[in-house]
Formats: structure tokens, C-alpha cells, sequence
């Protein structure tokens, strides 16, 4: 550690960062608005002026600009010089000649970090007497508010847009103090993760759409730390609640996983909790028609269902560990399914498999970043996993660091590393049936089916490794790039393979693994990434349990007496045939869910389960770690998380031999005392007898003022506390709060004299390093480390594919996930909806010109636009799952049927 | 009479001379030297030697500037050479007059100057005002590649070289070299933070020397003359010979190559005919817009990079503006700072915000809304802005630089534009 003295007081500083860091770190406050921990310092607001010393001797100093200045050991400074001072006030005195000071009608007043930064400086009194410039305001989408004349210049938002993640339709216009930050016209900002800009801003240009149609100000908030339910990544997010409903998502800051950015389908998804489908008590089917019933006539028919025979429980990829594991406990670990059919069931055992065993490293998101070569086999990971996507996107700059680290610039340089990098990226190659957002920064791209896709990669593990089996009959130009990218990944110092199972097809992991393996003979670095569909595939994957395939097999042979189905709408899972089959073959069907669904449609009994937002839980991300998610939303009864209902259900049906876990911290014991490989999830998160300071955690910061309470007069409590079994945070603004709390029980970022999401700095043992009270989650599979004796290297996967032909008269449907669209839930949530497009085809240029095409898939005929892509293999086509055919999501063989011909 | 290289070939009446008649003329004598007979730090050596400083304004040692590049063949790293033609300065018209009257100089220079650094690609980015300057590159450059001085193996010597015209967008900040490489890769012109320094990243991420083209200009006969003749056309310490220019109310205003060194009062009074009748010299701008107010009583100083500066100003661009005792000088401070506030690229605050107000308080105190407190407020913003380093380039300080001096120099005309509400010199008209 260098040391550096801040107006005499010496401080520890991390040598090569720079002094705003330094001083942030510290605990100073040193005001500051274009630098960002993540996006690095380029010095345009002028606003960090501090008076730098060359050393013990020198009287005068000169002013320079924090962020902009390498903490150097000795290093004097000082941020109380009267001159820096000055200098600081004058920068927000500037800023404001054009701002509207329109605070209290602003949705950032409160959480506004140019009101805090405005107040540390001191400024006070408007001395600029003249005009305002003004500016129009762009419709930017669903998503995000555009109020231009509040913008400060500090262009944070196009850096992180353009820079960052790779947008291109947000750009900065216009010169002097005319500068516009929009699109060219308006319309929906494309890139999917423009909802980081709510938080990237510092004021209010950039506000949460969704969020001021239901505004409440910060202080009127009730917060707390959770986990996106939207895919695999685990992002860490921050629910705020008032009342009954979820008011939006912000960012929870995990070191290792999603740091500072959300993509916008976990920002704007949680709109489902308050969907007009949202199951708010027990329904029994009563003359045929779902009738509301009281709790304890649900059960008693339950009771009675389950004298006809055996129960089935059908878990869910998309509900918590608790609630599958309280269902795997009602119906017995015999009769339980992951509610995954294959080859999906396959898929995500094998998927752990594969990291339970590799020689590789399994990467968090932020050792992707820094990976200095990138192999993507057949997976678009974009839209499969976003934030991972964001992760791969800056691991190419890792050949602009090398350039300036022999430059001797800082890598927090942004500008600096990017003009020295700007022709430089490191290899990222991109094996894909269609195109990726990924594919302008790829080295190469290549464009075949699944299992040449898969042959490939084969083809690389071979050119690592001699010993992995070859691949023969590979196209010489195949070969050539295989030979490419095995000498690439085997020249990398950290090497990283990413592959998943949005194909359905166990080749690809499997060839991912392959190459993994081969490089971790030579290199402890390498890495593998393996990419699930839902938030608790892998949990699932761990816990075990029937395919579906498996239940429908048990169904026909009359071994299901009622199949109760948790958080999962089956006709996803099954085509209407296959669906039909299974229930017209078990006499009684109750689903737990949230929302109804096509499926509770069919109940005979539907019990009304929690939201991610009304209770507790735990979730396993693709990567293995469990993380807690926690309440925010305290409903009345019946509503309770769905592991409750099935602890219900089991006593209804036998109390003598029923579990009695009373709350959250129970089931969470009990599950790690029965799956081994699942026994640390106790750890995810400190249970709910968590105290700080004596006290549980306080959710709502502390209230400001009672005025923007609706009710004021009456009482600015929005209503009675209730009582909060399952989390240590305690539902009101009573309570410890302090940076130290642990990561996994941030309800919401506050310091003194900084209210906005960038009193982060004030959490975290270092800028952009671990939290100070530990990070959230728990890793279940822990690759490789580096430091640990290698593993041995489990045998070559041998069944190659044989290479792809195409069919006549058929065509294979590949599943294509989007972003807005085919997630279940998400699509729920208005803002979402309103970025779904329509589904259509991606199929090769078939010299065809009609713009739609007629398919018959497992009996049923669906005619979809059509886009002829020339990139595209022949014989392929790439279908949005779950859009016109609900239950696509794997691999399927369609007749091409010619238009108007409706003959079965 | 007095040597003078870079304009000896330039004839308004006659037009441009083509490769030949450039070459009849004394032309193509330094790329033959160069090419030929020396290495490339041979080259660097004789320019520093030469002591030539950049005629943009900033006046670093061009042979230095040179230095700096990484030291690999043109064939094994791509570089480039650029010509920074974007001419914007107000009052300044000398470049115009190189490119008009002479193209083959300074592509001749840029030859060089690229063999010098072994740079590949030369690119030239021209004021996108110069339609002449334009059509007669364009046509030079034509001509050039024609009789094979553009392009691969000049003169069999394995260097090859080509020119590539740019015409800017028209932003004052492009004339900061950074912003014009920003600019030239097809971005927002906005200035760079150095580290890195272009001669290490210019360019697409590329070594790359942004030189004047009066800079360029002189290369050629510094490398066919010699650093000690060049030293030799200097009066005083700098060497060689520089366009002057006056504009304002003299008898004639133009442009003129004399030597280094030449004092102010010769080139106002010999060469510009000095001040028209009825108007009485009282302050000028002895480099451009952003160099600092001299006096009247100043006009002997010397016309050279250290002499300006002990004066209190800077040589800038060589070309004066010169304010007569009959023109309002806030007119003519609000005139400049309308211009910079204009300019402002926008990137950093306290310019893009600190100068609009600047020029607002002026626009206020002409015409007549002005308060005393108003004179504090400019001078904060002269002190807050002024120094380097307090923004991001030298925008803001260079257009302190006639404000602070005009705070100084005018006190009095501000305070009775502020006493009598209004411009005294309107209110007698």
C-alpha cells in the first residue's frame, strides 16, 4: 500500500489508482460527476479539483484534477485549499446556469447526486442572472424518461452506452452549452441494458419510466437485497417496494457478478408481480368453473385427492430451492420432478456435471471480463444470459490494456486506453447458427448448425489436444478456424470457453468442456462457462429429480393418483398433445402458482403462491452460487410462498409424518441437512436472526419528512409493520443501517451527505472491490483455482456428431430466446410487453420472396413472418421459443408446408 | 532584400506551380536530399537543429516533436503525417496563403517531414472554408502522384508516401491537435487527455505527428539549406523567416514572410502602411484571438516566441488584430468571447459553461444592462479559467487571454460603459 496524506492525514492509497479513489476511499468527500468506478476517469467536469503538492517543500501546489491524478506513494494533497474550494463551487455554479432547479418535481430529488454533490460544495447563491438554454425532449421507449434540460454535461450516459455496452442509437449532439444527449429521432433506445442509465446519471435525465407512474421519493421506499428471476446470471438487485406493490429494481453491486449494471429485462421485469393475472386466493374447480374457496376447504380437497393414489410433485426452473424442495418433501424424492423435459432435464444435470468435474476455472461474470480470449460455441449468450453478454463485451479490451499498461497509462484512463486500444481487441470468437450482438467485436464468426457448431469445437480440443478425440470429414475452411482458434485460445493467458444449452443439444457443452479440459492441462487460467435457461436451473440440476418425460411415462401407466405443480406452466414444457395425454391420465391436477397460467386454468385446485417480492428464498445461478433473495412485499393471507403451501399440503395430507418448518431459516437448515451438494446454502445469506448492532436491519431509509405520504394527516406509517419471520430486515425505517451490513442485506445505499446509488463507494473495502461486510451468495461448484494441485482430467466426451443435413421438405427449428418476448414472466410485466415484437423465422435465403412461411410441428401448422438472412446455414431456421408455438424450446424437425395448402 | 523561402514561388497573378515549374524553380531540392542522401534521423537531426518551432502557435521544437515516434519503418508500423490546415484563428490567413500560392511546398514538406518519422500516410485537414486551397491540393496532389513524388518508392528510395485531403466540418476546436485526430477518425472533436501523446497513439491508435503547414512548409528548404542557414534568416534567437499578418484599420492589411524576430512597429508601420488616417493604434493582438492584448506602447517588441511572451502575451499565429482608438473594446472583447463560447466544444464544464456566461456579462455591459459586479464576475471567470489545467485543453485559457488583458487594459471604458448604461463611443454617434 502507498501512503498518501489528505490535508495532512495520512491514508492508505492502492498503488496505480487514482487520487479520487484514493480519496474516496478514505472516507473524503470529494465531490466528482464523470468519473465512474466502472467506466474509469476522462476528467470532462472539472469537478474533483484538489491542490496537489510536489512534496514536503513546495508551499504553492498546483490544482489538479483527482480522478485524473495517479495516487503516488508520498503523494501530498488538499482538498480544504481554499482555492480548490472555490474552484469546485464555481464547476457546480456553472453546471447550474442551465439546470431547472426543479427538485420537487424531479423523480431523482432525494436520491440526486448532483444535489449532494451541490451541497458538498457549498454552492448556495445563483449569481447567473441570464436565461436558461432549453431542449426538447426525446420518447425514448418504455424504459426511461428523457428530461434534457436537467443534464450536466457529464456524458457518463453515452460512455456507458456507446463505450460500454456497445448501443449505438444514444449519441451526444451539438456543441458549447447546447449539448443534447438522445437519439436522432425518437424512439425505443435499442441496446438492452439502457435502464443502467437511471442509475448512471447523476441527475434527472435519464428517470425510470415504469418507476414515476407508481413514484414514491426514496425515503418512502421500503427496500431490499434480491436476486433477478429473469435467467441464469444471479444478478444481485435491490427491490423497492410501497404498500403492495414493487415500484422498480436498482442495481444491487455484487463484486464478483453483476457489479454496477442490470440489464433491462431484470430492471423492467418485475412488472408481473402486479399483473392483472396475478392468483390472489384458492380456486377449486367447482362445477367446472374455478371458484374462490377459504384456505382450509383447499386443503381438505387436497386431503381428499390425495387418498386416490400417489402424489407427483412437478417442481420448477423457475421457483426457489424451498419451494421445490418443500414439494420434493410432499411428494417424496422418488416421485419429484425437476419439471424440465428433455432434453433440458439432461441438459442442465450434465451442464453440472461438466463444472463439477472440469480441470477449468468456472468464471464469475467478472473474471469473464478480464478473459484475454473468448470462444462462444453455440450459444447467443446476449439474450440467454444479458449480463453475460455485458461481462464478454469488455473482455476484448484486454488487449487495450496490455498496450497501455507498456504505455505506463492506468487503466482507469478510459479515454487514454481507449485511443491507445482503438484497433485493438482481443480475440473473442463467436460460433453461433445466427448473428449475436457480439458478432461487430468478434475476431471471427462462424454460422452453422448446432452440430457442426459442436464438430468444431471438437475440432479445437483435438488441435490443443492430440490425445481428444479428432473429427472427421471436417470442411477444410471449418478446419482452418478450429486451427485458428486452438492456437489463439492455447497462446491466451486466460483463456475462456462459453457454451450453454439454448440449442438442446448436449454436444456443444460437451465440445466446451472438451476444449476447457485441454487447455487446463497447460493453463490453470482456463476457464469454462456453461449457460442454463432460468433462475434456478442449476438448483434444480443439483437437486435432482424425474424428467417430465419421466412423469408422463409414471401418468400412463396410472401412477399418479394428483400432480401438484409448482410455479410452472407445463404447456411451456409440453406440446398440447403431450399435455392433454399427462392430464387426461391423473385424476386430480393442483398447481401453486403466482400467476395463473394456461395450466392453473386446468386445475382442479390452484393455490396462490408468493412473488420473488412477497417472500423468501433461495436461488442457484448458473455458475453454482446460491444466493437469498429476500422480502420486500408483506401480503395478506392467503397469499404465502409456495414452499409453505406444499408444507401445507403434506400436512394436510398426513400431519403425523408432515415437516413443520415454520420459517425460512427451517427449510434452508433441512435442505442443507438432506442434499449434500446443496449444504451450504445456509451461507448464501445471514439468517433472520441477523443483528447488527443488537437490532435487525432497518429496509426504509430513515424518513425525511412525512409530506409525501398520501395520508399525512392521518399517519405517515403506510401500514401496521407486520411481522417478518423469514428476514432479518425489519420492515419499517427502525432499525441498524451502516456500511458494513452485509452484501446480502443491502436494502438500499445511503451515506451522510451522499442519498444516490453512488454512496456505493461508501459499502465497498475498495472502489469496485469486495463489499465491507462481506459478499452475498455462496458457491456451490467451485471450479478449479488456480492455486490448487490441477485436477485430473476426466475423459474426452466421444460421440462427435456427424455433420448437419439439411433435410428436403423440412426444416430445423432451433429455439432463438430474445431478449423481451419468450422469458415467461418478464413478458408480464407492461414495459416489457411493449417491447415485444412479433415472432418470425430466420431462415437461410432460400430464393424464395414470400414474406411468411407455413410449418407443421408435432400436429400443429403456424404460419410466421419470415427473415431470409444469406449468413444463415441452409436448412436450419431460428425460432423465438415459446411465441407462436408454446411449447417450442428444443430442436424440432417442421415440414415446410406450401402456403394455403391446410391439408393435416 | 531579405531571404524569403516559403513564398519566393508564389505569384497571385501566375496561379500554383506545377511539378515542373516547382521543380525549375529550386523545388523538390529538399525531398532529393532527404530521400536520397540521408537517414531518417539524419533528418530530425538537421530540423532540430534548425530550431524550428511550430507555427500554429503553441511553438514546440518541431525536431523534437519529431523525436518522439516510435523509431520503426513506415513499411512495419503504420504512422501518419498530418498537416493541420483547419486554419481558424480569427485574423489569421497566412496557411491559406502557403496552400494557395504554393500546394507542392507543402506537400514536398510533408514528404520529408513523413520520411523523417516514417510515416506512410500523410493526411492533410483543410479548413473546410478553403475551396481554392482545396481544388489546388487536389490537383497538386494529382500532379504529384503523377510524376511519381506521391506514392510507392519515391525516387527508389523504398519510401513510399500519399496524401489523403480532408476538409473539416468547421470547428474551432480542431485546430488542437488532438480534437482534429478525434475529428479525422469521425467522432465528436473533442480534445484527448495526454498521455498518450499523438507521436505515441494519434491517429486510429497510431504514432502520428500533427504539424502546421507553415511548419511543414519551411522542412524542405531546412533540409536543401541547412540548420545553420536556416538559424541565420532569424533576427534574434529563433530562426528562419514567418508569415506576419495585420488586420484592423491600417492602410494595408495582409500577410508578409519576413524574418524571425522582425519588430511589431516595422511590420505595422513599413509593411501594413501603417494606422488610416484619423485612427490611432491602441491595442492589439499580436497572435491571434488567444493570445493576450499588447498596448500601444508595446509595438516595439520584437515579433518572436520569447520577446511576445516577456511582453505579457504570446506569438501565437504571427498575425496581429489590431483595435483602433475609435472601435468599442468591449464590442470587441464580447466579438471574441461570442466566438469562443461558440466554439466550445462542450466536453468540459467550466468552459462549456463558464464561457456563455462570459460572453453574456459582455453583451450586458454593451449594451447598457451591465452592473459593477458584473467586472468581479469576469474577473473570476479570467482566474478561475485562465490558468492551464483547470480545463480540459487550451480553449478556455486562450480566450482568457484578451479578457484578462482587456479587464486590465480597458478598466476604464468598461466602467463608463457600466456608469452611463451603454457604449460611450455609440452614445457620441
Amino acid at each position: 500500500m502507498a501512503t498518501i496524506h489528505i490535508d495532512g492525514r495520512p491514508c492508505p492509497a492502492r498503488p496505480g489508482e487514482n487520487l479520487l479513489q484514493a480519496c474516496l476511499e478514505a472516507g473524503a468527500d470529494l465531490p466528482y460527476f464523470c468519473w465512474h468506478p466502472e467506466l474509469g476517469s476522462v476528467g470532462a467536469c472539472r469537478q474533483c479539483a484538489v491542490r496537489q503538492y510536489s512534496g514536503p517543500d513546495d508551499r504553492t501546489g498546483r490544482i489538479v484534477m483527482a480522478c485524473m491524478t495517479p495516487a503516488t506513494d508520498g503523494a501530498i494533497l488538499s482538498i480544504d485549499d481554499a482555492e480548490a474550494r472555490e474552484f469546485r463551487a464555481s464547476v457546480v455554479e456553472w453546471l447550474m446556469t442551465n439546470h431547472p432547479h426543479d427538485c420537487p418535481v424531479c423523480a431523482e430529488g432525494g436520491e440526486c447526486h448532483l444535489q449532494d454533490m451541490t451541497v458538498m460544495t457549498g454552492h448556495a447563491v445563483r449569481r447567473y442572472r441570464f436565461t436558461k438554454r432549453t431542449h426538447r425532449n426525446q420518447d425514448l421507449g418504455p424504459f426511461v424518461n428523457h428530461e434534457m434540460n436537467r443534464c450536466i454535461a457529464c456524458y457518463r450516459c453515452v460512455r456507458f452506452y456507446r463505450d460500454y455496452a456497445g448501443g449505438e442509437d444514444l449519441a451526444a449532439f451539438a456543441t458549447h452549452n447546447d449539448v443534447y444527449f438522445g437519439r436522432h429521432a425518437d424512439g425505443a433506445l435499442e441496446n438492452g441494458f439502457s435502464g443502467n442509465l437511471v442509475e448512471i446519471c447523476p441527475t434527472g435525465v435519464f428517470t425510470d419510466k415504469p418507476f414515476s407512474a407508481v413514484y414514491s421519493r426514496k425515503w418512502d421506499l421500503r427496500g431490499a437485497p434480491s436476486v433477478c428471476t429473469h435467467c441464469a446470471v444471479g444478478c444481485n438487485t435491490i427491490v423497492n417496494a410501497r404498500q403492495d406493490s414493487t415500484r422498480r429494481v436498482l442495481n444491487r453491486y455484487h463484486d464478483a457478478v453483476n457489479r454496477y449494471f442490470l440489464c433491462d429485462r431484470g430492471r423492467f421485469g418485475h412488472g408481473f408481480t402486479a399483473a392483472p393475472s396475478r392468483l390472489r386466493a384458492p380456486l377449486a374447480r367447482i362445477d367446472g368453473r374455478p371458484t374462490p374457496v377459504p384456505v382450509q376447504d383447499a386443503l381438505r380437497r387436497f386431503q381428499m385427492m390425495a387418498q386416490d393414489g400417489p402424489v407427483v410433485g412437478i417442481g420448477s426452473s423457475r421457483a426457489s430451492l424451498e419451494s421445490n424442495f418443500a414439494l420434493r418433501a410432499l411428494a417424496g424424492p422418488a416421485r419429484f420432478s425437476t419439471g424440465m423435459a428433455e432434453p433440458e432435464h439432461g441438459l442442465a444435470r450434465l451442464v453440472a456435471d461438466l463444472l463439477r468435474a472440469s480441470p477449468a476455472r468456472n468464471p464469475t461474470l467478472h473474471d469473464m471480463e478480464s478473459a484475454d480470449a473468448v470462444l462462444i460455441l453455440g450459444e447467443n449468450v446476449t439474450v440467454t444470459a444479458p449480463r453475460a453478454g455485458l461481462a464478454l463485451r469488455q473482455a476484448v479490451r484486454q488487449a487495450a490494456f496490455d498496450i497501455a499498461d507498456a504505455a505506463r497509462i492506468p487503466r482507469w484512463m478510459d479515454a487514454a486506453v481507449r485511443t491507445l486500444g482503438a484497433e485493438a481487441c482481443s480475440p473473442l470468437f463467436v460460433a453461433t447458427p445466427g448473428p449475436t450482438d457480439l458478432d461487430p467485436i468478434a475476431r471471427a464468426t462462424y454460422r452453422a448448425a448446432p452440430d457442426d457448431i459442436a464438430r468444431l469445437g471438437f475440432a479445437i480440443a483435438h488441435g490443443i489436444d492430440p490425445t481428444a478425440p479428432d473429427v472427421p470429414d471436417l470442411p477444410e475452411d471449418a478446419a482452418r478456424l478450429a486451427a485458428d482458434i486452438a492456437a489463439t485460445l492455447r497462446a491466451a493467458a486466460r483463456p475462456l470457453i462459453v457454451a450453454g444449452t439454448q440449442y438442446g443439444t448436449a454436444a456443444l457443452p460437451q465440445a466446451a468442456a472438451a476444449i476447457a479440459a485441454a487447455l487446463a492441462a497447460h493453463n490453470s487460467a482456463a476457464a469454462l462457462s456453461l449457460i442454463l435457461p432460468d433462475c434456478d436451473s442449476m438448483g434444480l440440476a443439483l437437486m435432482d429429480g424425474l424428467s417430465l418425460d419421466a412423469v408422463r411415462a409414471l401418468a400412463r401407466d396410472g401412477g399418479i393418483g394428483t400432480l401438484v405443480v409448482m410455479e410452472n406452466d407445463l404447456t411451456r414444457r409440453l406440446d398440447p398433445a403431450a399435455l392433454d395425454a399427462l392430464l387426461a391420465a391423473v385424476p386430480h391436477l393442483v398447481v401453486i402458482d403466482h400467476t395463473a397460467t394456461p395450466l392453473s386454468a386446468r386445475a382442479d385446485l390452484v393455490l396462490p403462491s408468493a412473488s420473488f417480492a412477497e417472500c423468501g428464498g433461495t436461488l442457484v445461478s448458473t455458475e453454482g452460487r446460491a444466493q437469498r433473495f429476500l422480502q420486500v412485499l408483506f401480503p395478506d393471507p392467503p397469499l404465502q410462498a409456495g414452499w409453505r403451501w406444499a408444507r401445507d399440503l403434506a400436512q394436510a395430507a398426513d400431519p403425523g409424518t408432515a415437516p413443520v418448518w415454520q420459517d425460512l431459516d427451517d427449510i434452508v437448515a433441512a435442505i442443507a441437512a438432506e442434499i449434500p451438494s446443496l449444504a451450504p446454502i445456509g451461507r448464501a445469506a445471514p439468517d433472520a436472526a441477523y443483528r447488527l448492532d443488537g437490532a435487525r436491519l432497518r429496509s426504509e431509509p430513515p424518513r425525511i419528512s412525512g409530506r409525501t405520504a398520501v395520508r399525512a394527516n392521518i399517519s405517515v406509517r403506510d401500514r401496521p409493520p407486520p411481522a417478518a419471520p423469514d428476514t432479518p430486515l425489519a420492515p419499517t425505517m427502525e432499525g441498524a443501517y451502516g456500511p458494513a451490513i452485509p452484501g446480502a442485506l443491502v436494502p438500499y445505499y445511503q451515506a451522510p451527505g451522499w442519498n444516490s446509488v453512488q454512496s456505493l463507494n461508501r459499502f465497498q473495502q475498495e472502489i469496485g472491490g469486495p463489499m465491507r461486510g462481506g459478499d452475498a451468495g455462496v458457491r456451490l461448484l467451485d471450479g478449479a483455482r488456480q492455486d490448487e494441485t490441477p485436477r485430473p482430467r476426466s475423459a474426452y466426451a466421444t460421440a462427435i456428431p456427424a455433420p448437419f443435413v439439411p433435410r428436403a421438405g423440412e426444416i430445423l427449428l432451433l429455439p432463438e430466446p430474445r431478449l423481451f418476448g419468450t422469458e415467461e414472466l418478464s413478458t408480464l410485466s407492461p414495459p416489457i410487453a411493449a417491447r415485444v415484437e412479433a415472432a418470425a423465422l430466420r431462415i437461410a435465403d432460400d430464393g424464395g420472396a414470400t414474406p411468411t412461411i407455413a410449418l407443421r410441428l408435432n400436429g400443429q401448422r403456424v404460419v410466421l413472418p419470415v427473415i431470409r438472412d444469406p449468413a444463415l446455414p441452409p436448412g436450419i431456421a431460428l425460432c423465438p421459443p415459446h411465441m407462436a408455438l408454446r411449447a417450442f424450446a428444443a430442436p424440432a424437425w417442421a415440414i415446410v408446408q406450401p402456403h394455403g395448402d391446410d391439408t393435416p | 532584400m531579405t531571404e524569403r523561402p516559403l513564398t519566393a514561388m508564389i505569384d497571385p497573378a501566375a496561379g500554383p506551380p506545377d511539378c515542373a515549374a516547382y521543380g525549375r524553380a529550386g523545388g523538390w531540392r529538399g525531398a532529393r536530399a532527404a530521400l536520397r542522401d540521408m537517414t531518417p534521423d539524419a533528418v530530425i537531426d538537421v530540423v532540430t537543429r534548425s530550431t524550428l518551432r511550430g507555427r500554429g502557435g503553441a511553438g514546440f521544437g518541431t525536431g523534437q516533436k519529431w523525436s518522439f515516434v516510435p523509431k520503426e519503418p513506415a513499411a512495419t508500423r503504420r504512422k501518419y503525417l498530418i498537416a493541420n490546415a483547419d486554419e481558424m484563428e480569427p485574423g489569421t490567413f497566412k496557411d491559406r496563403l502557403l496552400m494557395e500560392g504554393n500546394p507542392l511546398q507543402l506537400i514536398e514538406g510533408m514528404i520529408v517531414a513523413g520520411y523523417a518519422i516514417q510515416a506512410g500516410h500523410g493526411v492533410i485537414f483543410l479548413r473546410g472554408e478553403y475551396h481554392v486551397a482545396l481544388d489546388r491540393l487536389t490537383r497538386a496532389i494529382a500532379d504529384a502522384r503523377a510524376t511519381g513524388w506521391l506514392g510507392a518508392d519515391i525516387l527508389g528510395s523504398g519510401f513510399g508516401f500519399d496524401i489523403h485531403v480532408h476538409t473539416s466540418g468547421g470547428r474551432y476546436i480542431c485546430g488542437e491537435e488532438t480534437a482534429l485526430l478525434t475529428a479525422l477518425e469521425g467522432k465528436r472533436a473533442q480534445p484527448r487527455s495526454k498521455p498518450p501523446f499523438p507521436q505515441v497513439g494519434g491517429l486510429w491508435g497510431a504514432p502520428s505527428v500533427v504539424n502546421n503547414v507553415e511548419t511543414l512548409c519551411n522542412v524542405p528548404h531546412i533540409v536543401a539549406n541547412g540548420a545553420e542557414w536556416f538559424r541565420a534568416l532569424g533576427l534574434g534567437p529563433d530562426g528562419g523567416t514567418k508569415l506576419y499578418g495585420i488586420s484592423g484599420r491600417v492602410r494595408r492589411p495582409g500577410t508578409w514572410e519576413l524574418p524571425m524576430g522582425t519588430p511589431l512597429r516595422e511590420i505595422i508601420e513599413q509593411h501594413a502602411g501603417g494606422m488610416r488616417d484619423g485612427y490611432a493604434l491602441r491595442a492589439l493582438l499580436p497572435g491571434g484571438a488567444s493570445t493576450a492584448f499588447l498596448d500601444a506602447g508595446q509595438v516595439d517588441v520584437a515579433m518572436e516566441y520569447g520577446a511576445v511572451e516577456k511582453a505579457g502575451s504570446r506569438l501565437g499565429t504571427g498575425q496581429a488584430i489590431l483595435l483602433d482608438d475609435r472601435t468599442c473594446p468591449i464590442g470587441m472583447l464580447h466579438n471574441l468571447e461570442h466566438f469562443f463560447a461558440q466554439e466550445s466544444c462542450g466536453w468540459c464544464t467550466p468552459c462549456r459553461d463558464g464561457l456563455p456566461w462570459v460572453e453574456r456579462l459582455l453583451a450586458a455591459i454593451e449594451d447598457g444592462s451591465g452592473a459593477p459586479e458584473d467586472l468581479d464576475r469576469l474577473a473570476d471567470h479570467a482566474r478561475l479559467l485562465g490558468p492551464m489545467g483547470r480545463t480540459f485543453c487550451a480553449h478556455a485559457p486562450g480566450a482568457m487571454a484578451p479578457l484578462a488583458s482587456g479587464l486590465r487594459l480597458f478598466r476604464a471604458d468598461f466602467e463608463a460603459h457600466i456608469h452611463q448604461r451603454g457604449c460611450p463611443l455609440r452614445q457620441a454617434a
